[in-house]
């Protein structure tokens, strides 16, 4: 009856209630884009640090635990690695170049990491081997640099940096291709840490070392026994660092929080206008039906009647114009340009879905109320 | 003897509103049989609506009780004063009777879908009743592609449907020109006594009196004429509304008011 009620209404109706869901699909769009943006750019920040394997970070003191502001001697590393309770200290430098290529193809910005092969802080590859030897000239790429440049296992890339006051070029065969490891906004490139000191750029040519300065160091502990004391133990035993775990090294980078906080409130006025939006219609909706809601009960409708039709309707619309925002969404993600950092992580677009699916009976709370306080009576003009 | 369908004992509603009280309707007792069809007149302000309410459950009496089919209204809870409703009472009200987004079809069959039936086998019955009304060619247009007198005929068709014992009609000729109003009421009379309703019929135009078989006046929510010979009741047909709209102005002064 309730079903039959408000199906009959949606479809003799149809324009109006498409109308209606089509602002209700655009709410979804712009919650949608919002969501897949935060991940996205989330993600583009922190997939590196986020898919590290270690327990601690180990950073200078005093730097708000940034990476780039961070120096940590070797000295420190070998006292770090001799240090009661860790398994494995593994040292990572961070820097930026370009790949470039012969053809009039446009060269690639990535974060060009220097690591200990087999350390902690090393990536493993999913194609081809990891990184093996300090000194050898190979190279792991992600799989995002792997796809934009069209390289694969064996193939050699051309990495060019500035030494000094020139622009130099230099070849890497690649080892390995990694999942997926984006590092302030650029896929990652790694290379051992003495080819990655020679290769850096930097202000004055031939100037390297075997065991340069590096960022950070990334600790695992034996066991999560030792694990309870091992940051203060670190902190404590080697002078000039601090510690700290990965998820509030990546929190710690220069606008993430900010920019995850401003996405948020975002998302979060959109969802509270979608409330009162969808409140408002079917509000206005039941005020004018409020003679023939009266007729209803005095034919003798029961109030739980009444009530399912008004659920109805609104889950009805609800679901309409999420599911057409969603497709659109789709629609949109998939013709965009890939570098657009949006993504749609399983977690956060199903957040955005359950509460765009909410605010639907939320927003109809105040209708269903006011559907039920009608008056038989009404229907006798009374 | 028929079977009685409405039984009133000594109804009385009193509002009351900023401290003053207002006798709508006062020890009213009547009884009204399957089959027979009766016409509830009197002036504005006179407690027709009032009394029609209470008779379809939708007021509570003040004192006295309402007995339909023998059982006591006043003895049900909310729910089952709802269900009652809808089982055993046809409605036809002023305006807005119709759900704007049914056809007159469907509209008929809302009565029998809220009551649990089959609507599929029962499709031969709307229709049938739509027919005789003259809606043959309506059946399937949506009440905004009738006109007013179509659509309080859809509205009694509804109200006899189900199959009620009691049919109420509130003022259902309001809004409609004097022919129109003649060809509703007398369908409205005829399925009445063919299906042996009991039916109420608040009317505020005396004329319309002609189709039913008793008329009860009401004057300061008390009864005052009741009217039962033929001759009487033709009479008072063929009298204008006007006599009626006088007396009201003459009884509003001397209503019962208590302080
Ligand atoms: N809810 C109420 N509260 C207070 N007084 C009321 C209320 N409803 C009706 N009355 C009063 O009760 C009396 C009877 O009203 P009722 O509506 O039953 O008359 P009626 O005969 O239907 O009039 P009309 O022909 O104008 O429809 C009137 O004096 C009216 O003012
Ligand atoms: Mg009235």
């Amino acid at each position: 009856m309730a079903l039959y009620l408000s199906v009959k209404e949606i479809w003799r109706n149809k324009g109006r209630f498409f109308l209606f869901s089509l602002v209700i699909a655009l709410i979804a769009i712009l919650v949608l884009y919002t969501a897949g943006l935060a991940s996205g750019l989330a993600s583009a920040n922190k997939e590196y640090l986020e898919k590290l394997r270690a327990d601690v970070l180990v950073f200078k003191s005093g730097v708000n635990y940034s990476t780039i502001e961070s120096r940590i001697e070797y000295d420190q590393l070998r006292r770090i690695r001799l240090l009661e309770g860790v398994a494995e200290a593994g040292p990572i430098a961070f820097s930026n170049a370009k790949i470039v290529f012969d053809s009039e193809v446009d060269s690639i910005d990535v974060s060009f990491i220097g690591v200990d092969p087999g350390k902690p802080g090393a990536p493993n590859a999913v194609l081809g081997d990891n990184l093996r030897f300090a000194h050898s000239k190979v190279v792991l790429v992600d799989q995002k640099v792997a796809e934009d440049s069209n390289v694969s296992v064996g193939d050699f890339i051309k990495l060019s940096s500035t030494q000094g006051e020139e622009d130099e070029v230099y070849e890497l065969r690649v080892v390995g291709i990694t999942d997926g490891q984006q590092y302030f906004f650029r896929p990652s490139i790694f290379v051992s840490l003495p080819v990655w000191d020679r290769y850096r750029p930097k202000a004055t040519a031939g100037v390297y070392r075997n065991k340069p300065d590096v960022n950070v160091v990334a600790v695992l502990a034996k066991d999560s026994t030792r694990l309870a004391y091992l940051p203060e133990a670190i902190s404590a035993v080697i002078d000039d660092v601090e510690t700290t775990d990965i998820q509030t090294a990546y929190e710690s980078a220069p606008g993430y929080s900010e920019q995850q906080a401003t996405l948020g409130t975002l998302q979060g006025f959109t969802l509270l206008i979608g409330t009162l939006v969808i409140g408002g219609f079917f509000q206005i909706q039941t005020l004018q039906k409020i003679p023939q809601i009266g007729m209803l009960k005095a034919i003798g409708t029961p109030d739980r009647i009444v009530a399912s039709m008004a659920i109805l309707q609104i889950i009805f619309v609800t679901i309409i114009g999420v599911l057409l925002g969603g497709l659109v969404t789709l629609g949109l993600v998939v013709g965009m340009p890939d570098n657009i950092p949006i993504q749609f992580s399983g977690s956060s677009v199903l957040t955005a879905l359950i509460a765009l699916l909410l605010i639907g009976p939320v927003g109809g709370m105040v209708s269903i109320r006011l559907a039920l306080k009608v008056e038989p009576l009404t229907a006798l003009g009374m | 003897m028929e079977r009685t369908v409405l039984e009133t004992q000594q109804v009385t509603k009193i509002y009351r509103s900023n401290e003053i009280l207002v006798r709508a309707v006062d020890d009213v007792s009547i009884q009204v049989e399957a089959g027979e069809f009766i016409a509830l007149v009197g002036p504005s302000g006179s407690g027709k609506t009032t009394m029609l309410a209470m008779l379809a459950s939708l007021l509570v009496p003040t004192e006295g009780s309402v007995l339909i089919d023998g059982e006591p209204l006043g003895d049900m809870t909310d729910r089952q004063r709802t269900k009652f409703r809808r089982e055993k009472i046809g409605f036809t009200f002023q305006s807005n009777n119709l759900i704007p987004y049914l056809t007159s079809i469907e509209n008929v069959e809302l009565m029998l879908r809220l009551n649990g039936k089959r609507v599929k086998q029962r499709r031969g019955r709307a229709k049938e009743i739509l027919v005789r009304l003259g809606l043959d060619a309506q059946l399937n247009q949506l009440p905004s592609q009738l006109s007013a007198g179509q659509q309080q005929r859809v509205a009694i068709a509804r109200s006899l449907i189900h199959n009620p014992s009691l049919v109420l009609a509130d003022e259902p000729t309001a809004n409609l020109d004097t022919a129109r109003a003649h060809q509703v009421v007398q369908n409205f009379s005829d399925l009445i006594h063919e299906e042996r309703h009991a039916g109420i019929m608040v009317t505020h135009d005396l004329r319309m009196c002609k189709y039913v078989d008793r008329v009860i006046q009401m004057v300061d929510g008390k009864i005052s004429h009741l009217i039962t010979s033929q001759e009487e009741i033709s009479v008072l047909s063929e009298s204008s509304e006007f006599d009626i709209l006088e007396m009201g102005g003459a009884s509003m002064t001397k209503k019962d008011v208590i302080r």
